[in-house]
């Protein structure tokens, strides 16, 4: 494939949020469902991880019959090498909560949650004050809705929506079954919108300069500009905002350090992709790894040629073997089967065909797992085990 | 008009009712989907799973017990994929599971050991992970032995001890991989507030949860022969004993129980439900004596309503929830209980032996009651007053072990002095029969006439619903009873602590108003009892329930009080109920627990 | 009466008595005394009238509610991959060596206990580590000395208030 996709850099995110008062008038006195078109047809999808479109879940949740209704903003930021919440919620808050509130306007719901991960402690004093004033105009402008924080506690599952609302209801945050989906049975068993924190932050983006500005970037099923967050080896960490629908020999050409071997991208669920394939693939949501395209959190780790990427693939079982809730077999179990199975391969107490086992393994994994956190494992694993073979062995 | 929705299942289309489960639905078409976690007593969990399958046009397989159907629905049970999968988690599960199946208790009664053979896991491809954990095994509580080593995290125990018995001393702690099944900072199950009622038990599809046994101490004293053994049966083992040898549930199979008893070289063989008649004649005296306290001398020391005393599950439960409330409880100890203190005096004295070479057994469906035997103030008789209780199940074993064909075995009869029953006493093991029993004999005791109900059956206390009511109008009494007049008694029946807790919370808040409640802790009462045989479900408890009071039906004397070895004991021994005998011997005190 | 029986009937009046008000109440008592006794969840369990092994099953889910006693800062250096990339283990083993502690240990002044966590968010910026809910990023042996040095001086004057991000 070749790379008609360029590197675009963005900018609205950060921009100015000056205006969130004037947009936040404007748009809770709109017809909801004509705010509904105009994120479908923006083409927004959740910028979390998962994709899913924004305008169809805020729908859902709007059809949803009930007198009791919530929004929640998922702010349980906790893959590996993502960092871009953080900055929204400390840079542009306002951005956030105006974009709940106008959600809780097109839903129903009066009441708003932020869901923000026990490590972002620090971030509270300064969030409350916001919230305060927010609040404040909300009553001044006579708009029934109230934004509280909860805050987690170090469980990494939490991110996971059924997850959280378990957390939320003061249970261990265990995935429940699905269905019922979230825009039926959410929080306390009531429709829920929950929503990533930068996907939020796009909305207020789409309400104030309506979904044709937000289309026009990007490229086909992949619209609008997302957040970067760069980290490991490259010259330039930090957070970036880009277009969709870039390659990643692109992304590697500017955020590079002239000796990657290879890019995860989408944290320790998603893909490694090594140096060979940077051409033919592109960052955006076009399914599975397919070297077409990727979806993705966001996270952008890069790996020269210094690094092992078994190190690298022991790192992230270890993470998955801590931070798996335990209640689903495969889940469960299958992280400590390949967490102690690429040891042994690499003690050479195990053959390397053992290898080929494991990755048998992960594709049950990736099929009978309750939760995005077992059914994702795969994905590192495979592209890491499949591409640096040798690593594992030698 | 139900809704019904068309699914296709394997090729093969039906029609079903919306809401089914593709599990259900399955089932109804005649295809079984292996489950784990699944059980028809409690809420879908749908994390074991073994039971995914192949929906056509979903990568991901779905979990059957936890999806419902869905119109046009596609679904492959048996597929490449679907196999595959299932044999992976088969294989995960061993490989965390210590598979020393030849060395454990639920040898060939195994869930997980049952799909393994199925699947024909023959090869152990994966790691051991057992060797590198730190497994421990709790053997202290004299009831249940919990093993770590051989539980598959498929939370049936948890969800039994919260939802269907509202008791809530096993949780989920910890997450990923150290992810374990516990109690409240990992006490032994007798440090909290387990009240050995076993249900977790009869839920466990592994050997992580076992009853603790006392087989070996058992023919160990048979085998002594210097020591007098003897054996008491509760009611509910005649209808649950069957379905470890060989019968479909329901099958009462008294006499053959009896025979298989006497060929394992009891000395004798001899019935709780004898003493169960007992208990009515004490606790009805107890009753009315209470009764009278509360009518006519409107003395505040006495506590009405009164709450039955002979499930030792119920009794540690109440002990810990509702510490206030121990003088509500009958002083009259269980049958079990009863039988022990006299088998050590009143049957010791009549066969001329010491006491002291008497080792007495029972036979229980019950997990608690190798609780109760232990308790310190089980003595009254000078010695222990039980010394071993068996549960149904491990009888069935001794049974095994002995070589007894059981299905040809012969009825036989149990032996004089504590054998004769009546059919009050065996309706003892269905919820219901305790109050039933007791009204038949106090009724009559009261007015001289029998209960105004057909047949002695007292529907009203019968089934399976959680709390039952019952009232009964005394009318005319004889002339001893007349403050009974007009009195209309009203009496509640609970089983399964979970109905327990709503009854007492009922009574603290002020708004019951019973005379007389009887408590079960154990689904469907003792016949679903936490040594009863495994598995247990709705249908198998009242299966074991009709039997149960066809037993009652076909006796020849349906009334505690005509039972003439209740007679006989009365006039040579205890001379009459809640006298000073009855009150040594037959009678207990109970202590406050903590709540935590 | 007693002070944890006061503060967890102050943060039930404050948060509710409702499961869903389990968690802030937990967190509470936490934050002020860094962990969760047997005796804490007790009079949690009967403050919320919940099963105390419910509280238990609870609070061991998370990696931040620690049931087991715990020094007055708690050290969390971050071991994901990006930290390790860039110098963690230096960094812990000169917090090793300087509390003279491993990891899941305490000092025995009772003032530190140093963990390992996950990320935190901070990778750019890395090694990073959280001291209770203080953040401490772009770590150096060096750095992490002097920061060590401030925490040991403040226990003479008291607990420290501030929850700013510090590099």
């Amino acid at each position: 494939m070749t790379t008609g996709y360029q590197l675009k850099r963005a900018d609205f995110i950060f921009k100015n949020q000056n205006d969130w008062e004037e947009i936040l008038s404007k748009n809770i006195i709109r017809n909801p469902q004509d705010l509904i078109n105009d994120l479908i047809s923006s083409e927004l999808k959740g910028r979390g991880g998962a994709g899913f479109p924004t305008g169809l879940k805020w729908k859902l949740s709007a059809e949803a019959v009930n007198d009791t209704k919530y929004v929640i903003c998922n702010a349980d930021e906790g893959e590996p090498g993502t960092f871009k919440d953080r900055e929204i919620l400390s840079k542009v808050p306002f951005k956030v909560l105006t974009a709940m509130a106008v959600c809780g306007h097109v839903i129903g719901a009066k009441e708003g949650y932020i869901y923000l991960r026990g490590e972002y402690f620090f971030l509270r004093p300064e969030l409350n004050k916001a919230i305060s004033e927010f609040d404040y105009y909300c009553r001044e402008i006579n708009f029934d809705f109230t934004i509280r924080i909860f805050m987690g506690s170090g469980a990494y599952i939490c991110g996971e929506e059924t997850a959280l609302f378990e957390s939320m209801e003061g249970k261990r945050g265990e995935p429940r079954n699905k269905p019922p989906f979230p825009s039926s049975s959410g929080y306390m068993g009531k429709p829920t919108v929950i929503n990533n924190v930068e996907t939020l932050a796009h909305t207020y983006t789409i309400f104030k300069y309506g979904a044709k500005r937000f289309y026009d970037l990007g490229v086909q099923y992949s619209r609008g500009s997302k957040l970067f967050s760069v980290s490991g080896d490259t010259p330039k960490p930090g957070i970036y905002e880009l277009e969709l629908g870039m390659s990643l020999s692109d992304f590697v050409d500017e955020f590079g350090d002239g000796d990657t071997k290879a890019v995860q991208v989408g944290g320790a669920s998603g893909f490694l992709v090594p140096r060979k394939r940077f051409g033919e693939t592109v960052i955006g949501f076009q399914g599975k790894l397919t070297g077409i395209s990727l979806p993705t959190g966001g996270s952008m780790m890069l790996f020269n040629s210094s690094r092992s990427m078994f190190n690298v693939l022991d790192n992230y079982l270890e993470f998955f073997r801590e931070e798996s809730c335990g209640q689903c077999t495969p889940c469960r179990v299958g992280c400590q089967q390949l967490l102690n199975g690429i040891k042994a391969v690499k003690r050479g107490e195990k053959n390397a065909m053992y290898l080929d086992k494991l990755l048998r393994l992960t594709e049950t994994m990736q099929y009978t797992a309750k939760c995005g956190l077992g059914q994702s494992i795969a994905n590192s694993f495979s592209s890491i085990v499949e591409n640096f073979r040798e690593e594992m062995i030698y | 008009m139900e809704k019904t929705l068309k699914i296709t299942i394997n090729g093969v289309t039906v029609e079903i009712e919306q809401g089914t489960s593709i599990l259900e639905a399955a089932r109804q078409t005649g295809v079984i989907i292996p489950t784990l976690c699944y059980h028809k007593d409690l809420c879908v969990a749908g994390n074991c799973r073994v039971c995914v399958i192949e929906i056509a046009g979903q990568k991901r397989l779905a979990a059957a017990c936890a999806t419902p159907c869905e119109e046009g629905m596609e679904i492959l049970t048996n597929s490449f994929k679907v196999r595959n999968s299932r044999k992976h988690i088969i294989e995960l599960l061993l490989s965390e599971h210590n598979a020393d199946c030849t060395r454990c208790y639920k040898n060939g009664n195994c869930e997980l050991q049952k799909l393994a053979s199925e699947y024909k896991i023959v090869t152990q491809d994966f790691i051991r992970l057992v060797e590198s954990k730190n497994y421990t095994i709790d053997m202290f509580s004299p009831s249940i032995v919990k093993d770590d080593s051989k539980c598959i995290r498929c939370q049936r125990c948890v969800r039994t001890c919260a939802e269907l018995q509202g008791v809530n001393a096993l949780t989920v702690a910890y997450k990923g991989d150290q992810m374990k099944i516990s109690t409240f900072f990992e006490k032994s199950m007798m440090d909290v507030v387990c009240t050995n009622c076993g249900q977790c038990i009869n839920h466990c599809p592994t050997g992580a949860l076992v009853e603790k046994n006392y087989i070996e101490e058992v023919w160990d004293a048979i085998a002594d022969k210097n020591k007098h053994v003897i054996v008491q049966t509760a009611p509910a083992v005649r209808v649950g004993l069957g379905e470890e040898l060989g019968f479909e549930p329901g099958i009462r199979v008294t006499g053959k129980m009896v025979a298989a008893l006497k060929r394992l070289g009891f000395d004798a063989v001899m019935d709780t439900d004898f003493t169960a008649d007992l208990t009515i004649m004490e606790e009805g005296t107890e009753l009315l004596t209470r009764l009278k306290g509360v009518l006519v001398n409107h003395d505040p020391e006495v506590k009405l309503p009164m709450a039955t005393s002979c499930s030792p599950g119920w009794i540690k439960y109440i002990e810990h929830m509702y510490p206030d409330y121990l003088d509500h409880l009958s002083t009259c100890k269980s049958p079990q209980q009863m039988f022990g203190a006299l088998a050590k005096t009143y049957y010791a004295k009549a066969r001329n032996l010491n006491p002291e070479t008497i080792v007495s057994v029972s036979i229980m469906p019950c997990t608690a009651k190798k609780f109760e035997a232990n308790r310190p103030e089980m003595h009254d008789s000078g010695y222990r007053d039980v010394d071993y209780v068996l549960t149904t199940r491990e009888l069935a074993i001794m049974i095994k072990q002995a070589g007894i064909d059981f299905m040809k075995l012969d009825d036989m009869h149990y032996d004089r002095l504590m054998g004769e029953s009546t059919g009050a006493g065996v309706i003892f093991g269905a919820t219901g029969g305790v109050m039933e029993a007791a009204l038949r004999t106090a009724y009559e005791l009261v007015t001289g006439r029998e209960v105004p109900f057909e047949n002695l059956n007292i529907i009203p206390v019968r089934g399976m619903e959680g709390v039952k009511e019952a009232s009964v109008k005394i009318e005319n009494p004889l002339k001893e009873w007349a403050f009974l007049d007009g009195v209309e008694l009203k009496c509640a029946v609970a089983h399964g602590l979970v109905n327990a807790k709503k009854i007492m919370d009922s009574i603290r808040s002020g708004e019951a108003n019973y005379h007389f409640i009887e408590f079960m802790a154990c689904p469907g009462g003792c016949l679903g009892g936490g040594g009863q045989p495994i598995p247990t479900s709705p249908e198998i408890r009242r299966k074991r329930t009709e039997a149960i009071y066809a037993e009652d039906a076909g006796m020849p004397l349906r009334k505690s009080h005509q039972n003439p070895e209740i007679v006989k004991i009365y006039k040579d021994f205890l001379i009459k109920p809640l006298g000073e005998k009855s009150h040594h011997l037959l009678h207990t005190h109970y202590s406050a627990r903590k709540r935590f | 009466m007693n002070p944890i029986s006061d503060l967890i009937r102050n943060l039930a009046d404050q948060h509710g008595r409702n499961r869903q008000n389990l968690l802030p109440i937990l967190q509470g008592v936490v934050e002020q005394e860094k962990y969760l006794s047997e005796y804490s969840m007790i009079e949690i369990a009967r403050e919320l009238d919940l099963p105390a092994s419910e509280v238990y099953g609870t609070a061991t889910f998370y990696s931040f509610l620690e049931h087991k006693k715990m020094g007055r800062y708690i050290i969390r250096i971050c071991k994901t991959i990006t930290c390790s990339m860039k110098g963690k283990n230096q960094v812990q083993l000169a917090i090793q060596d300087m509390l003279k502690i491993g990891i899941g240990e305490t000092t025995a002044d009772g003032n530190f206990s140093l963990l390992q966590t996950n990320c935190l968010g901070f990778c750019h910026m890395a090694p990073a580590m959280l001291i209770n809910n203080d953040m401490f990023t772009e770590l150096t042996p060096e750095k992490v000395r002097e920061i060590l040095s401030v925490y040991m001086n403040k226990k003479k004057e008291g607990e420290s208030n501030d929850n700013r991000l510090s590099t």
